[in-house]
């Protein structure tokens, strides 16, 4: 257990469990949302707080994702601490409120539990849904474990509310294989938490300032619609150091620490696999085993995906011979997945820099077992001992021929 | 406390009878151990009576592979009629474990399944369950057999366990029930 000054209490809990209390922790006003595949144990268990009366907060029965988004939207303006969760489809339905919210600049969190879009229609986990939202102009966090998906929620509230962030905020983890797991983690007393998110003072809202009425969603034409996004992109760019404040104030906290991403077993590395969620768990554990036969293989694990860290990734792979990135979502019709499509993009002006090749793994919720993580490190030595060339294609891992 | 190496567990019932629930119960008896886990299940188009598959590993270093359990050491089987409808000694290591809900001998089920090497327990944790909690609900006295067949702890914080966490939820007569279904089985098991 980490050392604190805090106080915590181990539970054997699902990833979704966990999520849940950190959002009875966190309180907030108005929570809008609509159950979903794998999602709903989320709002089942927080409708339950909710009628028990352990909460505050005005829960909001939807009839779609679509108006989940539409009432976070409004109690986010009006001047509320907004939360919502969805999944897949939900997103998709999300889809038109997305970018709404985040030129709004609203702070609202939704914990989104990866699973594959449709079609054809699957319940399991894949990144395609939020993937297929990354330049909406929120920020996204990804968990590898229960823990990560429990502490990046209170994490979240902090950074999207920060005065100079004003963003949503969506928080990651894998559905079924982290949202149903149960899991051992560590969970913080309520009012640590409570103590930690602080309250929300909005600069401008209708609850807090009658006075001072602002205009929201007003018509922007040629004349003003590019400088608002333009503050959009500021903003954004800007948050990666809110976010790493944040992170290391929770660390003061909980004794664990984040970082825009984690460089494990990467420092002496010949080859590494850049990957994120529940997968980095498996590579860590491969990694263990294919160091103790002497490989040298580390793995850059992303935590923070927007805003991309492309600087701080260039410098911590630049030194490296050959690297693997791991997508589990495909971006058909280009180069390969976008953890894949950026990395390399990042990597491009700098002096020195490692051979790199795509894998595309797990899609649908196939398993993604060490033996696909062997293969990709076996795939990266070849290319170091020039028995190989990097592969222009992506490689679909697990595919059935 | 022993040291308790990366043990993986696989579970196959029918809807209903409790697997999920078993595998919650073993996780969290393990949390009480300050050993660490994972419990989760196959999530499917699963309805009562289907064959379906629950997974945990147990270990006393935290776990971090997060893939399905392919090669597990020990198998649970709940409902004796899956033995001719699930393979399932599928990938199951050789020197493995394989405890059946059967009122046959280990011997029988060897003979029936032609299985070589590995060591067999049965018990018929069914009619365990109809004498003590009064219904065929076999996950409880199992728990009591895989505890025998593995020696992964002592019983009795299998059964204290069972008190404290059911002490929420049930009467005092479910509950001792649960407790006595799993001092039985784990007595009863036999082992080849």
């Amino acid at each position: 257990m980490a050392k604190t000054a805090t106080k915590q209490k181990i539970v054997a809990m699902t990833g979704n469990a966990g999520c849940a209390l950190a959002m009875k922790q966190i309180n907030p006003d108005v929570v809008a949302a609509y159950p979903i595949t794998p999602q709903t144990t989320i709002v089942e268990e927080f409708a339950n707080y909710v009628a028990n009366g352990v909460v505050d907060t005005e829960y909001i029965n939807v009839e779609s994702e679509h108006s989940a988004m539409s009432a976070c939207i409004g109690a986010s303006a009006a001047g509320a601490r907004v939360m919502t969760s969805t999944s897949s489809q939900g997103l998709a339905l999300m889809w038109e409120e997305l970018s709404i919210a985040s030129s709004l600049r609203l702070p609202i969190v939704m914990q989104t539990v990866n699973r594959a879009l449709s079609g054809p229609i699957n319940i399991h986990c894949d990144h395609s849904d939020s993937m297929g939202a990354r330049d909406m102009g929120w920020i996204h966090l990804f968990a590898e474990t229960a823990q990560e998906a429990y502490d990046n929620t209170i994490m979240a509230i902090k950074i999207a509310e920060h005065k100079d962030v004003r963003l949503p905020v969506m928080s990651m983890h894998d559905g079924f294989i982290t949202s149903h797991a149960i899991d051992r983690f560590e969970v913080l007393d309520d009012a640590d938490v409570k103590k930690f998110v602080g309250d929300y003072m909005p600069k401008h809202s209708l609850l807090y300032n009658p006075n001072e009425p602002v205009t929201f969603g007003p018509f922007a034409m040629p004349a003003f619609y590019y400088e608002q996004r333009k503050q959009l992109r500021v903003a954004i760019d800007g948050s990666k150091d809110i976010v790493m404040k944040v992170t290391d104030d929770f660390a003061k906290l909980s004794g664990r620490q984040y970082g825009l991403f984690e460089e494990y077993r990467l420092d002496d590395a010949d080859v590494a696999i850049v990957v994120l969620g529940s997968t980095a768990g498996t590579t860590r554990y491969v990694i263990d085993a294919m160091r103790a036969q002497g490989v040298k293989v580390g793995m850059l694990k992303l935590r923070v995906f927007r805003p991309f860290p492309a600087e701080e990734i260039a410098q911590a792979l630049s030194k490296l011979k050959a690297v693997g990135v791991m997508d589990r979502s495909d971006t058909v019709g280009t180069l390969g997945g976008p953890v894949y499509v950026e990395t390399k993009a990042a990597l491009y002006n700098s002096k020195q820099r490692p051979a790199m090749q795509g894998y595309v793994y797990g899609l649908g919720g196939r398993d993604t077992g060490p033996d696909q993580i062997e293969t990709v490190i076996g795939d990266l030595v070849k290319v170091v001992k020039g028995e190989e060339s990097p592969r222009e294609a992506v490689t679909l891992l697990g595919v059935k021929e | 406390m022993a040291e308790v190496k990366l043990t993986e567990i696989r579970w196959h019932a029918r809807g209903g009878q409790g697997a999920v629930t078993a595998a919650k119960l073993l996780a969290e008896t393990a949390l009480s151990q300050g050993r660490y886990f994972q419990a989760f299940p196959e999530y499917g188009p699963e309805r009562m009576g289907a064959p379906i598959q629950a997974f945990t590993r147990i270990s006393s270093e935290p776990i971090h592979i997060r893939s399905s359990i392919a090669n597990p050491e020990i198998v649970v089987v709940l409902d004796p009629t899956l033995l001719k409808a699930v393979d399932v000694t599928s990938g199951m290591h050789e020197d493995g474990v394989l405890i059946v809900n059967t009122d046959d001998e280990p011997k029988a089920i060897r003979k029936a399944m032609g299985l070589k090497g590995r060591t067999i327990f049965t018990v018929n944790a069914t009619r365990i369950a109809q004498e003590t909690i009064g219904r065929p609900i076999p996950n409880t006295p199992m728990m009591g057999a895989l505890v025998k067949a593995t020696d992964m702890m002592p019983i009795e914080n299998l059964t204290d366990y069972v008190r404290k966490s059911f002490g929420k939820k049930f009467s005092e007569e479910i509950i001792e029930g649960n407790v006595r279904a799993v001092e039985r089985a784990y007595a009863e098991v036999k082992a080849e």
